[in-house]
């Protein structure tokens, strides 16, 4: 039989008793003096407050923030609005319109078909990067930008401005 | 004669006014950052360098917030209140000796605005006026939370100024007069303590003479400043602000300003009752071999380091202990440190007429 009672998970348990207090608990002193060297303590112990703006905290390689739409090495789109992302995400927040690819744009978009819009509705994205998964081209990616605030929900709905990836973040 | 006593006097109490300020200014700023430490965090850092200037974006929000005042059939009372809240938080500095003689171009001035002979009568007298600003404040407001912490305030303070009377008595019979000055003084030099042969010189505090007296003043002081854990007044958690929920603005700052002027002023007084007041070790070899003005410099700085100290310490008790139930909060005043002062006054007597003959 396991003695349940005994098992203290972080070796701090304590049974809790209703016998009566000693004459130094009861002065309630002791217990005060006692509480004010463990504050005192933490006075001097070190701060765990990280100075955001200044100091940022390192995110986890499989962190899942903003999206990006990537280009290939040659700068095409990669993104053929075959739209598995859009189905695949849980939370509807994807939408997007496809287009064909006129003579001359070839350096533009990778093939044939690709996504005129492309939108995500980041009020509505739970960052659960099933889009990421789902794309047979590796065309979506999610990143470690903290998607901004704004002040309305048109704001919101990024579209391929926000979410294309610039030509300087080019480094693959 | 008459006019350089005027502007001796003017000077010290302009001077004081303007420390107290600064200080209760520091102090809000003080205790967030204190606040901080204790809990492993920062503190406000941002403004300015290590967030020095806190305080005065505090009081540019406080003064450019709205002016509320509520729908009261007590309007003047209302703004009554906060304005003696203050007043007579700032009253009590005029009887308190910051220092001894400075002496400047053969003249010779007092560190103290007013040396009077019942001093300490006074500081009692100012204290109990004080919660008037509270009663009359949380009862103009007309909001049950605010009455229900003006008479929180009352009753607690009508209670502990009895056990702290009672302590100070003890002191009072030791020290045999009522100046604050006079109290100081007689706490000047060591007493010498013979053990087994071995000779100790303790400094003549009245904390070493009166260490029970002490403890029930301290407990009284953090009642009578409405600090945590004594705090029932205006705990947010059940009144939602106590008496300063219907204030905005400056009022509100006034009554936030006052609790930290009286945690100044009754860090003095305890600085200077109990620990010695601007006397500090080795204070006649500085007379004697320094000058007195030097002397007494550096007594009113050892002074403020006191004060700092006490003020620190009820930071310090303010993050580590939580607030009274109100009935713990009525026994501990009427059933254990009133019965605990009267027997401190029998002891000291005894011990007094049994030293003196």
């Amino acid at each position: 039989m396991t003695d349940y009672g005994a098992i203290s998970l972080t070796g701090r348990k304590k049974d809790v008793s209703q016998k009566e207090m000693t004459f130094s608990e009861k002065l309630y002193l002791p217990g005060i003096i006692k509480g004010m060297g463990i504050t005192l303590k933490h006075f001097f112990s070190k701060k765990v407050t990280v100075q955001y703006p200044d100091e940022k905290r390192e995110f986890s390689p499989v962190y899942r923030g903003q999206h990006i739409l990537m280009r290939d090495e040659n700068g095409a789109e990669r993104c053929t609005a075959c739209g598995l992302c859009a189905v695949a995400c849980p939370a509807e927040a994807i939408t997007m319109t496809s287009a064909e690819r006129k003579p001359g744009e070839e350096k533009l978009y990778r093939e044939e078909k690709y996504a005129s819009v492309y939108e995500i509705n980041m009020l509505r994205c739970i960052f659960c990067g099933l889009c990421e998964e789902a794309c047979p081209k590796e065309a979506i990616f999610l990143t470690e930008k903290i998607s901004n605030a704004d002040y309305s929900r048109e704001g919101f709905i990024f579209g391929k401005d926000k979410l294309v990836m610039k030509p300087e973040q080019q480094v693959l | 004669m008459e006019s350089a006593f005027l502007i001796e006097k003017g000077v010290i109490i302009l001077v004081v006014f303007g420390i107290t300020m600064l200080i209760a200014l520091y102090s809000t700023f003080a205790e967030r950052v204190l606040a901080g430490y204790f809990q492993d965090r920062l503190g406000p850092n941002r403004a300015g360098p290590g967030g020095l200037l806190q305080p005065l974006a505090d009081g540019v929000k406080m003064f450019t917030k709205e002016d509320f005042i509520p729908e009261t059939p007590n309007k003047l009372l209302f703004i009554l209140g906060p304005g003696l809240a203050m007043t007579t938080a700032l009253m009590t500095s005029a009887v308190i000796p910051w220092g001894r003689q400075l002496t400047i171009f053969g003249y010779t001035a007092t560190l103290q605005a007013a040396d009077i002979n019942i001093a300490m009568l006074y500081v009692f007298g100012v204290i109990s006026i004080g919660v008037y600003g509270i009663m009359i404040g949380g009862w103009a407001s007309n909001n049950k939370f605010s009455l229900l912490g003006a008479v929180r305030a009352s009753s607690q303070m009508i209670s502990y100024e009895v056990a702290m009377g009672l302590s100070m008595i003890a002191v009072l019979m030791v020290s045999g007069s009522l100046s604050i000055h006079e109290i100081a003084e007689n706490q000047h030099g060591f007493i010498d303590w013979n053990w087994h042969g071995h000779k100790f010189a303790w400094p003549s505090w009245y904390v070493f003479k009166q260490p029970l007296a002490f403890l029930i003043f301290l407990i009284c002081a953090f009642a009578e400043t409405n600090r945590t854990p004594f705090d029932l007044p205006e705990c947010e958690s059940e009144l939602v602000g106590g008496y300063h929920t219907e204030y905005s603005s400056m009022k509100l700052g006034f009554f936030l300003f006052a609790e930290y002027v009286n945690m100044f002023i009754s860090s003095a007084i305890i600085a200077i009752v109990f620990f010695g007041g601007y006397n500090y070790p080795g204070m006649d070899w500085v007379n004697a071999h320094l000058g007195g003005n030097l002397a007494t410099i550096l007594g009113t700085l050892v002074l403020f380091a006191k004060i700092f100290f006490f003020i620190f310490f009820y930071m310090w008790v303010r993050w580590t202990v939580p607030r009274f139930r109100y009935d713990q909060l009525m026994n501990l005043g009427w059933k254990i440190l009133m019965p605990l002062a009267i027997l401190n006054i029998v002891i000291t007597g005894f011990v007094l007429i049994l030293t003196a003959s």
